[in-house]
């Protein structure tokens, strides 16, 4: 069975500006960079396969949902539960694992668009749930059901914050008006974020029963992480208070980005690398159109013919190889 | 759930996994730096990509069908028809109001459109011709770190295995609510189901915590060290670099003819 849960939130290749996925890629392999380190800090070689199954585990557990109503399900993102159990250094990895796994082998998502998408997803999902789970766990002291609320608004918030950068990148790419994106995405994942935190709920009640432990040890070192809890919360102001702001201009990050007219600089020193002249015999767009067709044409047949000779002769060579 | 790649024995098949990693990084790159409208760089793009997957022998039905994947995504970029600058359009809706439409916006749409599908179908290419092992060494040759690599491959190894556990969770879940003759609903509330799934979930992890012992005891007694056994580094050959060199001077040319065509 080859599956694909269907999440809005994988931008594939095409959608984002290169610009912008180049500079997201930058600081996803920044704070990855930083979890790895960390990660090999705090932790043993011990944790290796732990981090390694239950990315699985999470990638897997996408499978698993529950029918809402008239064909619509609630699914499993797991950037949440993985904060929870394992911290929010290691999650990053098992998320990053997941979605890089997700694009280069499922094609969920896209490979340029991959530092977005690990960005969103593997970053901003684990640091959000984990500020938020720890703040409400102080919060709540010692209360057991301050768990499910904590575990709750942790998940919601992880998927509801990502799914705004997810749309602001779109926005700011030109792919997608703001007005639009901002609360087309928002809205939907609001409804996906309440059946993962309900899933959440599920399962940290589930773990609760049966293996306290593994809840209590990470509730005992929070300190370590005071980075963390600050970051996911500064993400988690700027993008609720920089998305209704974006969205309430027609073109609402381009707006914001021409009025301090960084994106018209970036672009055109760009583009001003080639400049605007015309080549003879390719300065007529359609002649160009119809010499790229003949030309496809023939790279498509040459290749075809090259096989039928190819499968002609027998193919010992081929069997050496491997 | 099964993997993508197509056991083969075509070129493309054949081809060292670092050189296309990086070709279809480059050719990803130079495809979404191409300006919209640029159509004939679009159709020679395509071609290319074409090509190489009909010399792949996946058969062109499958890469095709697999490359389709990202199409519903391509819901976000539909109100740039919408919205998107003058000159204006009108579609005739029957007799009502035409439906206004931006011209320079259909183009923009159109070209994310290729230009995503393209993409995918390089990166379906790469997944279906690449072993994922070959794929691993080739990224700890282009210095990806070796623990991040080894909790993929660790990821890899396990995800079958525990796919299938989940679904068999899905199916004891199935076999054990039944669902009534008119009514979607199986079991009881919306509550109750999200709390089963959650409960599944739980037990998906704890399954896998454990099992990720017993992995971590199998690889100790196997001489497991925390640092990842050495493999034989292979140097590129000289016919591999001078492909990639090529095919890389190839796509900044019709990167420039994007360029000097699109809009």
């Amino acid at each position: 069975m080859l599956f694909s849960p269907i999440n809005p939130m994988h931008i594939p290749d095409g959608f984002l500006s290169v610009l912008l996925s180049i500079v997201l890629w930058v600081i996803s392999v920044v704070l990855i960079g930083i979890a790895l380190r960390k990660t090999g800090q705090t932790i043993g070689e011990r944790q290796v396969p732990l981090m390694g199954v239950l990315a699985a585990a999470i990638f897997a557990g996408q499978m698993l949902n529950f029918s809402v109503t008239g064909g619509t399900s609630g699914h499993l993102l797991g950037a949440a539960i993985a904060a929870i159990l394992l911290g929010p250094w290691p999650a990053v990895l098992v998320m990053t694992s997941v979605v890089a796994v997700q694009a280069l082998l499922f094609q969920d998502g896209g490979i340029l668009a991959l530092g977005a998408n690990l960005f969103n997803m593997a970053i901003i999902g684990p640091f959000v749930a984990y500020a938020l789970f720890t703040l409400l766990m102080k919060l709540f002291k010692k209360q057991t059901w301050g768990l499910f609320v904590a575990g709750f608004v942790a998940a919601w918030s992880s998927i509801f914050i990502a799914s705004l950068a997810c749309a602001l990148q779109l926005a700011l790419s030109g792919t997608s008006p703001a007005n639009i994106a901002v609360p087309a995405m928002g809205a939907i994942h609001a409804l996906i974020g309440i059946g993962e935190g309900l899933i959440t709920i599920g399962a940290l009640a589930f773990i609760f029963a049966a293996r306290k432990d593994l809840l209590k040890a990470d509730a005992n070192k929070p300190a370590r992480n005071i980075g963390v809890v600050v970051g996911g919360l500064l993400i988690s102001l700027v993008l609720v208070v920089l998305s209704p702001l974006a969205s309430s201009h027609p073109d609402g990050l381009e707006w914001v980005a021409e009025k301090h007219g960084f994106i018209e600089a970036a672009r055109e020193a760009f583009y001003n690398i080639v400049p605007d002249y015309s080549m003879p015999g390719i300065s007529n767009p359609a002649l160009a159109t119809i010499v790229a067709g003949i030309l496809g044409a023939v790279i498509v047949f040459g290749v075809a013919y090259g096989i039928a000779r190819a499968e002609k002769r027998p193919s010992a060579q081929d069997d050496a190889q491997r | 759930m099964r993997e993508l790649y197509t056991p083969n024995h075509s070129a493309v098949h054949r081809i060292d996994a670092r050189v296309k990693v990086i070709f279809t990084l480059a050719f990803i790159v130079f495809l979404n730096l191409t300006p919209s409208g640029a159509w004939p760089a679009y159709i020679l793009f395509f071609t290319w990509m074409f090509s190489l997957s009909l010399s792949s022998r996946l058969g062109i039905a499958f890469v095709l069908k697999r490359s389709l994947l990202a199409l519903p995504f391509v819901l976000a970029a539909l109100p740039l028809v919408f919205t998107g600058p003058a000159p204006l359009g009108q579609i005739p809706v029957l007799n009502t109001p035409s439906l206004t439409y931006s011209v320079v916006g259909f183009y923009r749409f159109a070209s994310i459109a290729i230009k995503a599908w393209v993409s995918v179908m390089a990166a379906v290419l790469l997944a279906a011709t690449t072993r994922f092992p070959d794929l691993l060494t080739a990224f700890s040759q282009l210095k990806v770190p070796a623990l991040f690599l080894t909790i993929i491959g660790l990821m890899w190894r396990y995800l079958f295995v525990i796919s299938d556990e989940v679904t068999r969770m899905l199916i004891a879940r199935t076999s054990r609510s039944a669902t009534a003759p008119g009514s979607n609903r199986s079991g009881g509330s919306l509550f109750w189901r999200a709390r089963v799934t959650g409960g599944m979930a739980g037990s998906l992890f704890l399954r896998s915590i454990e099992r990720s012992d017993r992995v971590y005891a199998a690889m100790l007694s196997r001489g497991y060290t925390g640092q990842p056994a050495a493999q034989k580094t292979t140097r590129l050959q000289k016919k591999d670099l001078l492909a990639l060199a090529a095919g890389v001077i190839l796509l900044v040319l019709l990167w420039l003819l994007g360029v000097i065509t699109g809009g």
